[in-house]
């Protein structure tokens, strides 16, 4: 067939067969990334309920507990991941415009912030264990309490810490995701695989991304900033 | 040689294109999905009617003598958890709607192949989970998981249970966002929204609410299991924490779930009952619309399965209200179906019966229904075997009288071959009977006063469960039949043509069975849906003397 007189159109090695064009499954993918991020807010949102919930009843525990949460470090989190949001948008921008080495850089940069996220959210989670505020049987915040300007009640306290551990835990687990998803863009991105005609992977990732620093942007002053000096 | 003797062949189709196991299990062809699906979720369902009808052997005599109340416990439980998350959920989406969405809109698949497969192969996991869970001990807690029972007090697989389910859910997810996404941006051309048949409007409302409510099941799900393995107190009130709260988010997804399992059952019927009537449906933009007005409500009253748990009665009023509100679009349905059928050419095929049988049956449920919605009359009824009652006239009465009727219709597409017509009518009639044998007794034993759950009754109650375990009994029959001509016509039925039924939808415009791409060329659509004034009734049809 090497000397078929005409060339239609050149084929997108990376178009699907049921798909009619690029722009077609470029379009779907898209629009499935948008539908998936609307399941993940609904996930999440079972989280914020039991917060309201509980933050409008124990409001007094509430604060008491925000105040013991590292406060640095979870500053230093919040701009990392925002970090981490602008080189994603940035990849994004660098695959549409075909730039290889620019965008394995910046894929491997954001990597790399997600990684320094985990890594100071598990310092955290680490003092937290020696303070014993993990709930369960060791679980113990008389110390906590003692110096609280306001009488706290120790078991209110732990459903803020109950709450603390599964909203940053599940945070965390999509983080641990997202560097998962990462890796693999890294790599393809590494083999060439995007460019101009296709670059759909990137996109949809970095949305992904994108999403998971916003519910860290809603849990950080939810979690952190309660109240940092409790009902003066 | 150019004389050789040509070996007759069969059309080549999705289902003779490729053979052996591994074209099955690594398959990413929509429709060898739904086979998939379809043998799985057959299998749950006997499953689970196996749990059934052990309940219903308990329950012949007043005394608890067949099980313990404990085993009694798990068999409810694990009914409920089988039936409805890996029968009643998966049923009609993933078999019917897998086959026949993207062929429906003139696709050449579902617009994630491989998701699909994926979702297939979660709930085969989540399904050996719960086969586990059950043959090492079961679950004791209710399908609902209340807590703080289910978080501190059970004894049994509660977090295996959970995560199983937690997993299911993850395949229902991705099945919704798969349909979502193939209706909105794989249509053929000309196929506008107004144009699409209203299964499809059907699919799209279920999906909708596939995608928002069951990440709410999940969380939850996940914040029991965190608090039994954990210790977490979330909702452990010796710890501060609310068991109510764990109740509105359970049903916040649990009742929507029922819209999840009757919408496309009423999608079917809205297919059915056009072909046989051999009319256009009586008011299309309202069969479709209350689709999306069922999906948009079923997310509001939730809390109406917590009236007698101690919620503020002005929320309790705002939530009877709204569910009063979901009677309205179905309602809409009942009655354009059987304006559909007025002066209509009917014909009494086996899957116009299963739709009759809906009708009648749907509209029993869902006028219950509002007996449980109005707040005074669900205090006398809660918890007892009205409500069980109730349930099952919509879920088995509804939405597997659909599913069968679906199979029935749908078959010939499916298999390329006909079921057996007489069967076919004698097992709808059977399930017809043995449906309403077992049901109806239990409205009655719920309004004089019987208590659901439990294993041993007063025996004053015992005729009425007499008839109710005979009736179960030939229910069980009525399923068995299809199941059984079914796998007959796969090698004995007549060969199908490709439009048995003289039915408007591009599904029958393919050959039966489908090629894999299911259209040879796409389709461009020029006329609105079910021009039923201008297909004829096919002279091989299985027409009603």
């Amino acid at each position: 067939m090497s000397d078929s007189p005409v060339t239609i159109e050149t084929h997108n090695p990376a178009l699907q067969h049921h798909f009619a064009d690029m722009e077609q499954q470029r379009n779907a993918a898209s629009f499935g990334m948008w539908l998936f991020l609307a399941t993940e807010i609904m996930f999440f949102s079972g989280m914020f309920c039991a917060y309201l919930v509980y933050r409008y009843w124990y409001f007094n525990e509430f604060a008491v507990s925000s105040t013991t949460l590292n406060l640095p470090l979870g500053t230093v989190n919040t701009a990392v991941l925002i970090c981490s949001s602008l080189t994603v948008a940035l990849s994004v921008q660098a695959a549409q415009q075909g730039k290889r080495k620019l965008l394995v850089t910046l894929l491997v940069l954001t990597l790399l912030l997600g990684l320094v996220f985990l890594g100071i959210k598990g310092v955290e989670w680490k003092e937290k264990f020696d303070e014993h505020h993990v709930p369960g049987y060791s679980f113990d915040v008389s110390k906590m309490a003692k110096e609280s300007p306001i009488p706290i009640d120790g078991q209110r306290a732990q459903i803020f810490f109950s709450l603390y551990f599964a909203m940053t835990g599940m945070h965390a687990l999509h983080m641990i995701v997202g560097v998962g998803l990462f890796t693999w863009l890294t790599y393809r991105a590494w083999k060439g695989a995007f460019g101009p005609g296709y670059y759909t992977p990137v996109e949809n990732f970095g949305l992904y991304w994108h999403f998971v620093d916003i519910v860290w942007i809603y849990l950080f002053p939810l979690l952190y900033l309660i109240d940092r000096k409790p009902l003066h | 040689m150019a004389t050789a003797v040509i070996p007759v062949r069969e059309r080549e189709n999705y289902l003779n294109k490729e053979y052996g196991v591994r074209s099955w299990l690594l398959t990413t062809d929509h429709k060898r999905i739904a086979l998939l699906y379809l043998i799985t979720i057959t299998f749950f369902f006997f499953i689970g009617g196996i749990f059934a009808l052990l309940i219903r052997l308990e329950l012949l005599t007043p005394a608890g003598d067949l099980v313990q109340s404990d085993t009694y416990n798990k068999l409810f439980t694990m009914h409920g958890q089988v039936m409805i998350f890996f029968f009643l959920i998966p049923s009609i989406p993933a078999v019917l709607g897998n086959f026949l969405v993207p062929m429906m809109i003139g696709a050449k698949d579902l617009a994630f192949p491989k998701l699909n497969l994926l979702s297939w192969y979660l709930l085969v996991i989540a399904g050996v989970m719960m086969l586990h869970a059950i043959a090492t001990g079961g679950v004791d807690t209710g399908w609902t998981f209340y807590t703080p029972f289910s978080t501190s007090f059970s004894n049994t697989k509660v977090i295996e249970a959970g995560l199983s389910i937690f997993v299911a859910g993850f395949s229902s997810i991705l099945t919704g966002l798969n349909f979502v996404v193939t209706i909105h941006r794989m249509r053929a051309p000309g196929l506008t929204w107004s144009r699409l048949p209203l299964f499809i409007w059907a699919h799209y409302a279920t999906s909708i609410i596939q995608l928002l409510g069951t990440p709410v099941l999940a969380i939850t799900l996940v914040l029991v299991v965190l608090e039994r393995a954990l210790n977490l107190g979330i909702f452990d009130p010796t710890r501060g924490g609310d068991p109510l709260l764990f109740q509105h988010l359970f049903w916040f997804y649990s009742h929507p779930a029922v819209y999840i399992m009757i919408l496309p059952s009423m999608g079917v019927i809205s297919e059915i009952i056009p072909c046989f009537a051999r009319k256009r449906p009586f008011g299309y933009s309202f069969i479709a619309m209350s689709s999306l007005a069922i999906a948009v409500f079923g997310f509001l009253v939730w809390a109406h399965h917590m009236f007698v748990a101690g919620m503020s009665i002005y929320a309790a009023m705002i939530f009877s209200l709204l569910s009063y509100a979901v009677a309205v679009p179905s309602a809409i349905k009942v009655f354009n179906w059987t304006a559909t059928m007025y002066k209509g050419s009917i014909r009494f095929n086996t899957p116009m019966l299963y739709a009759f049988g809906f009708i009648g049956l749907f509209t029993m449920g869902g006028l219950t229904g509002l007996f449980l919605a109005a707040l005074g009359l669900d205090v006398h009824v809660t918890d007892t075997y009205f409500v069980v009652a109730h349930f099952h006239y919509i879920m088995v009465g509804g939405a597997v009288m659909g599913y069968l009727g679906g199979m029935h219709f749908w078959w010939p597409k499916i298999s390329g071959r006909m079921y057996p017509e007489a069967w076919g009518r004698l097992a709808a009639l059977i399930v017809f009977i043995g449906f309403n044998l077992t049901f109806f007794p239990q409205f009655v034993l719920g309004y004089v006063g019987m208590p659901r759950r439990y294993w041993q009754y007063p025996s004053e109650f015992q005729v009425l469960n007499v008839l109710s375990t005979a009736g179960s009994t030939i229910l069980a029959v009525g399923y068995l039949l299809p199941m059984i001509y079914f796998l007959w016509s796969m090698r004995y039925g007549k060969p199908a043509p490709d439009n048995p039924w003289g039915a408007a939808g591009l599904e029958w415009m393919s050959a039966s069975p489908p090629p894999t791409y299911n259209f040879d060329e796409t389709p461009v659509v020029t006329w609105e849906a079910y021009p039923y004034g201008e297909i004829a009734v096919p002279e091989e049809a299985p027409v009603e003397r």
